[in-house]
Order: structure tokens, then C-alpha cells, then sequence
């Protein structure tokens, strides 16, 4: 029978508990520290969206069906089966109020990787109905259409084309055998197309051999954040067949978050293969570029300058030294935020929140937590690579009337190009 | 016939005790109290007058170690002079007259001092297969006691086997013995436990009956005078042990020190006892003093108390072993129910089928 | 019963049957964890799970100053009890001499007035946590039964303890009698109870910290 079902969803806790879960389970304490690292909970002071108690259905499933005791408690009548009704209740806490950023992992003290735990619990509520509709419809535009924003390749066609003639270069697309190929997230593409652009410099004066692939340019993955593994493999796989049919050696992560992770670190255990190619974020990549001498600046930033992590790309994803060794390269005062790198605080949009209509007064609402890191700091711009981040920063700012701009990272290091400005646009 | 009885006034006059002799006696027996020095005027003065009780002691599955600790002592004046404040008409190891005329003795004493005399047993009473275990003149410890006590003003239980039931009661306890109080339930019972009890306790309570009467006892029947402090409350180690130094062994350089004998096993903490303070030998040492830890003796059950040489507190049994049995046990039964989880789980792997947009539900 | 014949039987059969119960529920527990494994890691890694897992396993008892300044009581206060734990438990020389009696180690204690001190301290302490958990709106909807249970049952044994220490409330026997059945209900619920994470958070912060290591990510 298709459709969602409570028994699938229950089914899919079962196959999702691991050694982890039933570690950080039978050491959880009740301390409620990490009330304290998530923003949903410090912007509102609503002890329901402490992270733990969201993980509650989660907890239920491990003790009734891999422990002695907790089974002995579900036979004998003692606790509570989980329920659908369980399910329904916490859908609002375990996706509108939760951005998998991991904060609350970072502070756990005996050692309970919070998020690890939500992105399995999204398994079984998606697959019982219980996911938000505005994040299912992104699903199935990105799974029928090819992006959730529903932008095909014509729309990332036209802008190409704008950025060729903004550059005077040429972006190639569909090239075989290229070193690097570069992904995009819609967001970018409709909301951020200078990113392109700007790309396209950097690469032209480095010389890197890449490409845009027609077949599958989208690096968001809808089925990380609905948490729908099978769906999220399904997207990861059209990256892999182009990448492999490419023949390219690399694979290259844009400014997204959530994309990141898909990529590097779920994907190959999604698709239950190693790839044919290596996977590198593009702060990764703009750095072993500066490294090497191939990406050429001059005259430094004089704004005082702060970076935002991206949770996917910095905490949950590894890549935290990259940004602060270009931002040192380009800009005279940049200023680390109050809680910063591995601890920095979460936009409020990520994981799938932002796809999610019925979150929008909660998501604002904790931007507040990002809004008071910014108030410490004074900056004159804040910096960013994640486009998703950028939106929400850029409304949080006007929602709280904070007139500070928000850049990508490599944008600002584009800006500080040597050598390969253009006619008409960006100030060298 | 009933003779008029004497005061013991009269009778240390009589046997030319000097009133220095007394008063020292009575100054001793204040101060073991902890009585203030005022009171040894209020004892002389009190047993004076008092007339000198007849007194009965019984002794019974016992090992004559509480009657040679009153009679041995260095200082012949503290100990012996009980015997010019007491009439002690019948007692094993000290009468002169044996076999049916000492019995005869014995029950004379009852008639003539009914409800009067004092009746001092030492010893347990076997009381399994009838009793048999122990008999005086053909009846059984058990008969003798209740025959006896039931004419007596009080009884006094000296030694911890007839206080508690001492050595013969400890596990298996073959002959079934058990303490006075176990059998007697309708007379006052002083116990002066010990194994011995110290000389001077002995006496003292003695004095203290017939100066003051019943002393105030504790919930083992204890005069609070010689035993409301623990060995560890008075013990002149007790820095030692505040500070965390002890001896390890019995030859260490702690031991030689004088250290806390409790890893030694030591009872101190938990037995009431005038040893520390009075101490043996008219005050020459106790066990502790002389490097061995304090048995307990006083308490009930010591002899059943797990080892001399271990601490009360800690565990009896052989806790390592149970450890790693219990572990292996653990491991057997964590592989098994391990196993079935993990089925569980490669079943609900199994039942999983291909996720898609369809199995979603609405979107918007 | 006696109070040396309770004293006797919590020494013994009690104390047996308490050991049994927390070693084999343990290693049980650690089974159950265990046996339900873990997939294999099939992207490349950044960085190594081993030195990731280890440094979390250290680097977690630490707090940074953000977070400090957000629960600074739930911080101190549980450092003061776990430390007044430690040393109650592991710088007493009575206690010291029971593991002694169970695995022929031994080692230097403190001095028993300093250890009282601790204790003390261990007592304010958790009577503060007590409070502090029935009156902060996270832990009042976090907190069942379990929770509290497990704070009477870690308490208890400090208060006898101290008690008995002290000798004050009952015979010297019948203190040190109750004290040791209190730690043996402890020892029983260990196994069963959030108590398990004294044994299980290692493994907790080691996966942390492995699952951050492969992405070489210090965690």
C-alpha cells in the first residue's frame, strides 16, 4: 500500500536506532543545558523547545523496542506505546523549531549528538505524514521538477548568459573530462546570481578546468531536510551520474548549507557507494586556490567585517578554518562574533525551516539570537556563504530595522580580484 | 532460720578494713562512674548503712574467664574488698563446700533472702534437646535459673555470654544457648557485657546497685555509667584515625607509631565499652593500646560478626568473584538480548520499502 | 533483627546480591547499546574518528564561556557534587578499604574531617539541585519520576553516610547498616536508570566525537 502510514513511520524509527542513539539515550540526564544552545528556545523561552524533549518520540521507539526493561514496561502496560497521535504533536518541534544546526550537540555534557538524533527522527515522521506541507512541496518540486524552487535549467540558462556578458567570459557547460564541477543552489541561482558570475572570475584567473552540468546543476537536497533518506539519494544520484558521466574529477559545493552536507558527508552513504570523484565546498577550494597563488587579491576590505558559520558548512560540516584564512586574506578588521566557529549561532532558516510557511513567526522570532551577536559586534557588513543564511539574515535585519549589508564570502573576494576586473560593474 | 544481717559497715569493721582502705574504694568506684569526687562520701556513707546483700552467682555454659577476671588483680584492695561489701554465699570456683551441701547452700539462700538477694549468672544457657547440654545436680541450667531468679531482688548478667548468649551461641550454636534476658522476662537484668568484663566494671555496677539501685540502662541493658560510650568515641587513637593514618599491618611503621588499628579490622566504632578510659590491670593498657584491634566483645553476636580483621564495613562475601561472574552473566545474557534487538532491527531493515513523493502526504 | 544482625546481613547477602545487579545489568545495558552497531562510513574523511572521539571524551567535561554563562548553577553545581562525590567516595579510607576488599587496590585517602567537609558541601548542593529542578521550567518538563527517584537514591547515601560518620540518630551499627543498604539501592538502580551514564557517557562523547572527527570537526 503507498502512502504514508504510521506503521511505515514506526517501522523506519526501528531500522534508524543505532549504537549512537541508544548511547546518547542511556546517558541523558535531564540536565537541560541544551535548552541553553538553541536559539528556538532562548528567543522564546518556551522549555518545549528544548532539544531533548523533541527527540522524545525517538526516545519512546529505542526504550520500548531495544531495551529489556522498556520492553518489559510496554508489555506489562506500564508506559505508553508511541502513538500517531505523538507523532502529530511533535511535528511543529521537530521542524519548525529545529534547524539541525547542532548547537545543542556541541553542549551536550555527557556527550549526546542532538541533531544526529532529529535528522533520524524525520525518517519516521515524514514517512507516517507528519512532515510541514510547505517543506513536502519542495520535496516533490525537487524531485519532479529538478529544483524546490521549481528553476529548471533554462532559468539557470539565462543566467549564464547574463553573467558571460557581465564578465566577458565564457561558462562552460556539459564540458567532459573538466577538473571541476560546479553545483548551484536555486537560491543562488534565482535571488544571488552574481555568485555565478563571480565564480567565473575566480576560475578564469586560476585557470581551473570546470563546468556546469545541465543534467544536474541543483545542490540543495530536499529529502536531507524533509529527511526522507530514500528521496535524498534519489537527488544526490543525479549528481553522481552526471559528475561520472562528466568524467570530472571534483564535485563543487556553492554557497548552501544543507547542500554541503548532502554532498560530502551523506551522499556516498545515501547512494551506498564511494564516488568516482572528490567533493570540495568552494571556501575550500578559494582557499587551496590562495594557498597555491592562483587566486591573486589586493587592497584589503577596510569595513569592519564579521563572519556568520553556516551550521552545515562550519559545525556539522568541517569547513570552519577556510573561511576566517580568506577573510584574513581580504579584509583589514574582520571581528569574530561573540560565540563563534564550531559555537556560532544558527540563522534560524536552515534545515528545511525556511521552506516552512507555518514557521515563518518562529523563524523570525530567533533570529533575535543572531540579531543580539551582531548588536556586540557593531560590524559594518556581515559576511556569509550560504545563500539560504543570506536571505534570512537579510530579513531578519529589516524585520529588527538593522541597516547592516550582508555579503557572500566570495562575492567580497571577487571584489578584491587583482588583475581580472571587468569594464563595467565591480570596483577592483 | 534467717540471720540478722549484718551492715557493711559493721562487717569492714569487723574484719579490720580500714576506713582509708573504704574510702578509696568508694573514690575509685565514684570515679569509674564518672561521678564528680563529691559522691565518694555519698557511697561510703550509703553502703554503711546498707545492709550486706547475700548474693547467688550461677555460672553456667561459660569458661570461668568472668570469675577470674574479678579475682585476678594486681591491686588486691579494689577488687577484693567486693567481697567484704557482698556476702557471696554460692559460687563455683570460689566455694569452699561442693556437691549436695553447696546445692543446699544455694536454696537456703532462697528461703532465708527471698526477694532480697542478688542473683549474678555468668555463662549461656543450652536449652536444645532439653537442655541436657549443661546440668548441675541433675537439673539443667534452665532450671536452675528459673527457680533462682524467680526469688531474686535483681540479676546481674556478667559476661557477654549471659548477656547475649557470648561464644556457645555462635553459629551453628550446637547446644542452643541463649542469654538471662532470653529466659528471665520478670525480673530487672543488668547485663555487664564483656570477655571478659574489666574487674572494676563489675564491681562498680555492683556498687552502683546497691548505692543507687537500678542504674540507668541502654536498649541492651547496659549501665549508661560503664557503657554509653563507644571504644571509638574515648580511644586515644582517635586523631590518628580523623587524620587518615593507619596501620596496615601489625608490624608496620603505622603500627609501631601507634596509628588507628580500623584497616586492621578494629570494632572500636561500634562497641560500647569502658576499655578506653578505665582500660585493664588497674589501668595498665588495653587491647587497642597494645597494637591488637578491639574484638567487640561487649556487643552481641561479635563472635559472628565477620572476621576480626576486617572493618564493619566492609562487604563480607568474596565481592571480585560475584563481580566477574555476574559480568560473564552479563555478557551472556546482553549477547542474547542483543541479539534479539538486533533481529528486531534487520527485520524492520527488511520491511522497508522505497520511499517516494507519493508517500508523503499533502504539500503546499 | 539486631542492628548488628542487619549490619551482618546488608555486609553479606545484600551487598552479594546489589554487586551481581549493577555488574550484570551493566554489561547488559552495554550490550544492548553495542549490538545495535553502526553503519559504515562511506564518504572520505576529513579527519580520524579515534582522536576525534578521544579528545570529545576529555575536552566535553570543560564548558565554554558562553554556555557557562547560560547555566552557570547547572555547571557549578555539578561540578561540586561530582567532585564531592569522588572524593567521598574514592578518598574515605572506610570506602577505600572495600575496594581494597573487592580488588586488592588501595590507595592514600584524605583525612576524614576534610571529607566531611566535601560531604557537607555534597549535601547543600544536591538539596539546591533538588530545588532548582522542581523550579526551572525546562527541568520541571523534562523531569519524571525516574529523576527524582534517582536524586533520593544518590542522596541518601551521602545524608547516612554522613550521619553515620557523625553518629548521630541511632546506634553505631544501625547507622552504618543503613548507610550501606542505601548504597546498596543505589547500586541496584544503577543499570536501570539515567544513573547508567556515569558508565555510558564515554562511549556518548566518544561516538560525538567520532561523528565530528570524521569531518574534522573538534567537538
Amino acid at each position: 500500500m503507498n502512502g504514508p502510514s504510521f506503521e511505515r513511520g514506526y517501522n523506519t524509527l526501528k531500522e534508524q536506532i543505532d549504537a549512537p542513539v541508544a548511547a546518547f539515550f542511556s546517558s541523558c540526564v535531564h540536565c537541560g543545558m541544551c535548552a541553553e544552545a538553541c536559539l528556538f528556545y532562548t528567543e522564546t523561552g518556551d522549555p518545549k523547545y528544548t532539544p531533548i524533549h523533541k527527540l522524545e518520540p525517538l526516545r519512546k521507539v529505542w526504550k520500548q523496542e531495544y531495551t529489556f526493561w522498556g520492553k518489559l514496561g510496554k508489555a506489562l502496560g506500564i508506559s505508553k506505546a508511541l502513538s500517531d497521535e505523538d507523532l502529530s504533536d511533535w511535528e511543529t518541534l521537530v521542524y519548525d523549531s529545529c534547524t539541525l544546526c547542532g548547537r545543542c550537540s556541541m553542549v551536550c555534557p555527557v556527550g549526546n549528538d542532538l541533531a544526529y538524533m532529529i535528522r533520524k527522527l524525520r525518517e519516521g515522521m515524514a514517512i507516517s505524514g507528519h512532515a510541514p506541507p510547505g517543506l513536502i512541496g519542495a520535496t516533490k518540486r525537487a524531485v519532479t521538477i529538478g529544483s524546490p524552487m521549481g528553476v529548471k535549467f533554462p532559468a539557470l540558462q539565462a543566467q549564464i548568459r547574463h553573467a558571460e556578458a557581465e564578465t566577458g567570459l565564457t561558462l562552460p557547460v556539459d564540458k567532459a573530462e573538466a577538473d571541476y564541477m560546479l553545483l548551484l543552489s536555486s537560491m543562488e541561482v534565482m535571488n544571488f546570481p552574481e555568485f555565478i558570475g563571480a565564480v567565473a572570475k575566480i576560475f578564469a584567473q586560476a585557470e581551473l578546468n570546470w563546468t556546469i552540468s545541465s543534467e544536474a546543476f541543483e545542490a540543495t537536497n530536499s529529502g536531507i531536510q524533509i529527511g526522507v533518506s530514500d528521496i535524498a539519494a534519489e537527488l544526490v544520484q543525479r549528481i553522481v551520474d552526471a559528475a561520472e558521466n562528466l568524467g570530472v574529477k571534483n564535485v563543487i559545493s556553492p554557497e548552501c548549507g544543507h547542500a554541503y552536507m548532502a554532498i560530502r558527508w551523506e551522499g556516498p552513504n545515501l547512494i551506498g557507494r564511494p564516488y568516482n570523484f572528490k567533493v570540495i565546498h568552494i571556501l575550500e577550494l578559494l582557499e587551496q586556490l590562495h594557498k597555491e597563488g592562483r587566486l591573486k587579491l589586493k587592497d584589503k576590505d577596510v569595513r569592519r567585517l564579521t563572519y556568520h558559520d553556516p551550521c552545515q558548512i562550519g559545525r556539522r560540516g568541517g569547513v570552519l578554518e577556510q573561511p576566517r584564512n580568506l577573510l584574513n586574506a581580504v579584509a583589514a578588521n574582520f571581528v569574530e562574533m561573540p560565540d563563534t566557529a564550531g559555537m556560532n549561532w544558527c540563522c534560524g532558516a536552515g534545515g528545511g525551516v525556511s521552506a516552512n510557511e507555518r514557521a515563518d513567526e518562529l523563524r523570525i522570532r530567533a533570529f533575535k539570537r543572531k540579531k543580539a551577536q551582531l548588536d556586540a559586534v557593531q560590524p559594518d557588513a556581515l559576511v556569509s556563504a550560504c545563500a539560504n543564511c543570506r536571505i534570512q539574515l537579510e530579513e531578519g535585519l529589516e524585520e529588527y530595522h538593522t541597516d547592516i549589508p550582508v555579503v557572500s564570502l566570495t562575492e567580497t573576494i571577487v571584489e578584491h580580484l587583482d588583475g581580472l576586473g571587468s569594464k563595467e560593474g565591480h570596483p577592483s | 532460720m534467717k540471720k540478722e544481717g549484718q551492715t557493711i559497715g559493721e562487717v569492714l569493721r569487723q574484719r579490720g578494713i580500714s576506713r582509708r582502705s573504704f574510702l578509696k574504694f568508694c573514690a575509685t568506684t565514684a570515679s569509674i562512674m564518672a561521678l564528680p569526687p563529691t559522691m565518694a562520701p555519698v557511697i561510703a556513707a550509703t553502703l554503711e548503712k546498707t545492709k550486706r546483700p547475700s548474693v547467688i552467682w550461677l555460672s553456667f555454659q561459660e569458661c570461668t574467664g568472668c570469675a577470674e577476671s574479678l579475682t585476678r588483680s594486681h591491686s588486691a584492695t579494689i577488687e577484693d574488698l567486693i567481697f567484704n561489701v557482698i556476702s557471696l554465699d554460692y559460687q563455683h570456683t570460689l566455694q569452699a563446700c561442693a556437691g549436695h551441701f553447696a546445692e543446699h547452700i544455694r536454696e537456703e539462700v532462697i528461703a532465708e533472702h527471698d526477694g532480697e538477694f542478688i542473683l549474678i549468672v555468668d555463662g549461656s544457657i543450652p536449652l536444645k534437646d532439653g537442655g541436657v547440654y549443661s546440668t548441675i545436680a541433675g537439673m539443667t541450667n534452665e532450671q536452675i535459673l528459673k527457680q533462682t531468679a524467680a526469688h531474686a531482688a535483681a540479676v546481674v548478667s556478667v559476661g557477654t555470654c549471659a548477656a547475649y548468649g557470648g561464644i556457645p551461641k555462635a553459629d551453628p550454636n550446637p547446644t542452643g544457648a541463649v542469654s538471662v534476658a532470653d529466659i528471665i522476662k520478670d525480673k530487672p537484668i543488668i547485663n555487664v557485657p564483656g570477655c571478659p568484663p574489666i574487674p572494676v566494671v563489675i564491681t562498680g555496677v555492683l556498687v552502683q546497685y546497691l548505692t543507687f539501685g537500678l542504674p540507668e540502662l541502654d536498649d541492651l541493658g547496659r549501665p549508661k555509667a560503664f557503657y554509653g560510650h563507644s571504644i571509638h568515641d574515648r580511644c586515644y587513637r582517635r586523631p590518628f584515625y580523623d587524620k587518615g593514618l593507619f596501620a596496615e599491618t601489625f608490624d608496620d611503621e603505622g603500627a609501631k607509631k601507634g596509628w588507628c588499628l580500623y584497616k586492621l579490622g578494629c570494632k572500636g566504632p561500634t562497641t560500647f565499652n569502658a576499655c578506653a578510659t578505665t582500660k585493664w590491670n588497674d589501668g595498665t593498657s588495653f587491647p587497642i593500646e597494645s597494637g591488637h584491634p578491639c574484638l567487640g566483645c561487649s556487643e552481641p553476636d561479635f563472635w559472628d560478626a565477620g572476621s576480626f580483621y576486617k572493618s564493619l564495613s566492609t562487604p563480607t562475601g568474596n565481592i571480585a568473584e560475584k563481580a566477574i561472574y555476574a559480568a560473564g552473566a552479563g555478557l551472556l545474557a546482553g549477547a542474547a538480548i542483543g541479539a534479539v534487538h538486533r533481529t528486531k532491527k534487520q527485520a524492520a531493515v527488511r520491511q522497508h520499502r522505497r520511499a517516494t513523493i507519493d508517500d508523503l502526504g499533502e504539500g503546499s | 533483627m539486631t542492628d548488628v544482625e542487619l549490619l551482618l546481613w546488608v555486609r553479606g547477602p545484600a551487598f552479594d546480591i546489589a554487586t551481581v545487579i549493577l555488574c550484570a545489568g551493566m554489561v547488559i545495558r552495554f550490550m544492548e547499546i553495542f549490538m545495535l552497531g553502526r553503519k559504515a562510513n562511506l564518504a572520505e574523511a576529513r579527519g580520524s574518528e579515534m582522536a576525534g572521539g578521544l579528545g570529545t571524551v576529555f575536552r566535553r567535561t570543560l564548558v565554554d564561556t558562553g554556555t557557562f554563562k547560560r547555566t552557570p548553577f547547572t555547571v557549578v553545581a555539578g561540578w561540586l557534587f561530582h567532585i564531592g562525590l569522588f572524593v567521598i567516595i574514592f578518598l574515605f579510607v572506610p570506602h577505600i578499604l572495600v575496594f581494597e576488599g573487592a580488588t586488592g587496590l588501595s590507595w592514600p585517602g584524605l583525612p576524614s574531617n576534610i571529607v566531611d567537609a566535601f560531604a557537607v558541601i555534597t549535601i547543600v548542593t544536591l538539596l539546591a539541585i533538588l530545588i532548582h529542578r522542581w523550579r526551572d521550567p525546562v527541568l520541571r518538563l523534562l523531569s519524571e519520576f525516574n529523576d527524582y527517584l534517582v536524586w533520593l537514591v544518590t542522596f541518601t547515601p551521602v545524608l547516612t553516610g554522613w550521619l553515620a560518620f557523625h553518629r548521630v540518630g541511632a546506634a553505631p551499627a544501625a547507622l552504618i547498616a543503613v548507610h550501606i543498604l542505601s548504597v546498596e539501592l543505589l547500586m541496584v538502580l544503577f543499570p536501570f536508570t539515567k544513573l547508567s551514564h556515569a558508565f555510558t557517557l564515554w562511549v556518548a562523547r566518544w561516538y560525538n566525537g567520532a561523528i565530528a572527527g570524521y569531518k574534522g570537526v573538534k567537538s
